[in-house]
């Protein structure tokens, strides 16, 4: 078969008879839909591809935990806030695993954070949003951990081993998220009338940038073919859209609210479910970091960061201390 | 779309009920359980519930403020942790309580005023620096393991239970804060430093937590005398501080009667913050 890694220019488009046999193994390994472990050769761009994916991922669960722990101390009874506190805590837990499996590809924590802080990394544009309601603890769950949801099935099967498996345990948890956010809307629809405007306002904010999380169409989106290549993703950003679309739809009616989308429907002979034109011109916009709340996420991390130094610093001296005894 | 599709539809990505997290860990008791046996307590039972349900709830309160705010993402995941003990705690505690009144915990929580309140001025302290928050909880751990472990012999059957769950888990809130607490004592001359101004802050509150009130002595077996758990208090945490690096400060006690309602001035930010949104919807269901 053909490598599935394209060569570089320069000297290194002639590899070296070593680099043609590794490159061969390591086709064959995807070629076979087996697992790529740490300690196996992989191509550069294929190191490089995941690293990025994999702490963006991880950056995303850890600004991710601010839009919900914004509203911890205010939830309005105490069941919800255990269970809001439980699932602010599963995405610290998700975005260690992913800082761990990304540091299996040979980047530390450390740089990784720093990627963060200075803007030179990514997370997930969704977050930049507000969360202004309480409701919105129950758009979040119901329509962005479920978009992430559908995004990251996938992934259990993705080609690298750490990251499938992080993967296999982050979407058991974050169904339960899906779960606890739709059964928050659940209870506001059945509620009060303010309980129910609240919700409806929570769903037509999030209901846009969640389709938009699964990223820009597929001829716009110039990654996606060597991603699949080289099965680390398995369906494309309109495929997995075209799923969660459909199912948000008919979950929509056990509400009792409605969508703001009032064109949405299923095309039967195209077989696809036809949804309003995304605003992508907004979705490139947040992502240059304009959105509502860019400046706000990032400074939080920095602060906690800052914040957290003297303790950092105290906890490697006293190790270092311990270390020093126990050698004497 | 009917029950099962919806379960399907929700389902269909897998384990609806995994949680990194114990949001109700093992078969202990739960504040649904507590609601359900409705073994209703005397007036003053449910008073002395009430006291341990406000400090646990004021305490979760001030340490879920941690979580996203941490100075790692593992103590993110701790403090995170032991808020949700703790919130559980509160949850059993005041349900308990509120079946001698007809109220539900979130009643009691919700719309209690300032001086219906019975917690701790302790933990009704300022987060503070990492070290502030440490220490406290240093100072509450050792406190409510000693309370719970003698409340396990309780006469009435509800509180014994409840702090049957409780102290197992107290028992590891106390561990961390005292690995914390000699960490940063014998870290770096800063953290030291740090922990030395947290101990100078925060000691002034711990002479309530050994105040004996009329309620105490009135439930007998039922509840612990507070002065009873202080020299076994003060040895536990004089020996953490002492591996440290610390002293416990001379500062005198300060005059505070939370029991009876006379709080710090944090009290009423805390409920302010924490009742607001339950109260702009009087008798919503959530």
């Amino acid at each position: 078969m053909a490598p599935t890694t394209p060569q570089e220019p320069g000297l290194s488009a002639v590899p070296s008879y070593e680099e043609q046999q590794s490159q061969s193994r390591f086709d064959a390994l995807i070629g076979d839909d087996s697992r790529i472990e740490p300690r196996d050769w992989m191509p550069e761009p294929y190191r490089k591809t995941l690293t990025r994916q994999i702490s963006q991922h991880a950056h995303s669960e850890i600004i991710g935990m601010q839009p919900e722990a914004n509203w911890i101390t205010r939830a309005p009874s105490l069941k919800r806030k255990s269970i809001l506190m439980a699932k602010v805590q599963d995405e610290a837990g998700h975005g260690l695993y992913l800082y761990s499996a990304a540091e299996t590809l040979g980047t530390e924590r450390d740089e990784l954070n720093d990627q963060l802080l200075t803007g030179r990394a990514k997370y997930s544009s969704i977050f930049n949003y507000t969360a202004r309601n309480w409701a919105d603890m129950g758009a979040i769950g119901w329509l962005v951990d479920g978009a992430a949801i559908a995004n990251q099935v996938p992934l259990c099967r993705a080609s690298y081993g750490p990251y499938g498996r992080a993967m296999v345990r982050v979407c058991k948890e974050e169904s339960f998220h899906q779960r606890q956010g739709f059964e928050i809307l659940l209870s506001l629809s059945r509620g009060t009338e303010k309980q129910k405007q609240m919700a409806q306002d929570a769903i037509n904010r999030f209901y846009e940038p969640s389709l938009m999380m699964f990223g820009p169409p597929d001829d716009q989106s110039p990654n996606s073919a060597q991603s699949m290549a080289w099965k680390i993703k398995r369906f494309s950003n309109d495929e997995l859209r075209q799923r969660f679309v459909g199912m948000i739809a008919e979950q929509v009616k056990v509400l009792g609210l409605t969508l703001p989308d009032e064109n949405l429907h299923f095309d039967e002979e195209k077989k696809q479910w036809i949804h309003k034109d995304l605003n992508w011109d907004e979705f490139m916009n947040v992502i240059k970091g304009n959105g509502p709340a860019n400046a706000q996420r990032l400074e939080r991390r920095r602060e906690a960061h800052r914040e957290g130094a003297w303790v950092r610093e105290a906890a490697t001296a006293y190790a270092a201390k311990q270390e020093q005894s126990e050698v004497a | 779309m009917n029950h099962e599709e919806l379960d399907a539809s929700l389902d269909s990505f897998g384990d609806a009920l995994a949680s990194a997290t114990r949001v109700t860990p093992g078969n202990a008791l739960r504040p649904e359980d507590i609601a359900v046996a409705g073994a209703k307590p005397s007036d003053e039972v449910a008073q002395y519930a009430l006291h341990l349900g406000d400090d646990a709830l004021i305490l979760a309160q001030r340490l879920s403020h941690w979580i996203s705010r941490a100075p790692e993402i593992e103590e993110d995941i701790a403090l995170g942790n032991i808020a949700l003990d703790v919130l559980g705690h509160a949850r059993s505690f005041l349900t308990y309580a509120g079946l001698a009144w007809d109220k539900s915990e979130d009643d009691l929580a919700y719309w209690r005023e300032e001086e219906d309140f019975t917690s701790l001025q302790i933990v009704e302290q300022p987060n503070g620096h990492f070290g502030v928050t440490i220490m406290r909880q240093l100072i509450i751990s050792i406190y409510q393991h000693l309370l719970y472990s003698k409340l396990l012999e309780s006469k009435d059957e509800t509180i014994a239970a409840i702090c049957a769950k409780a102290v197992k888990e107290v028992d590891y809130h106390r561990d961390h804060a005292a690995a914390w607490t000699i960490r940063l004592g014998q870290g770096t001359e800063e953290s030291a430093e740090k922990m030395r101004h947290a101990l100078e802050v925060l000691w002034p509150y711990t002479g309530e937590m050994f105040q004996d009130e009329e309620l105490h002595r009135s439930l007998g077996e039922v509840a612990v005398l507070p002065s009873t758990l202080r020299e076994a208090w003060e040895k536990e945490i004089t020996d953490v501080l002492a591996e440290a690096g610390l002293q416990i400060p001379k500062t005198g006690m300060a005059m505070a009667h939370g029991r009876v309602g006379e709080h710090s001035e944090h009290l009423g930010f805390i409920l302010a913050e924490m009742q607001v949104l339950a109260r702009k919807h009087p008798g919503a269901s959530w």
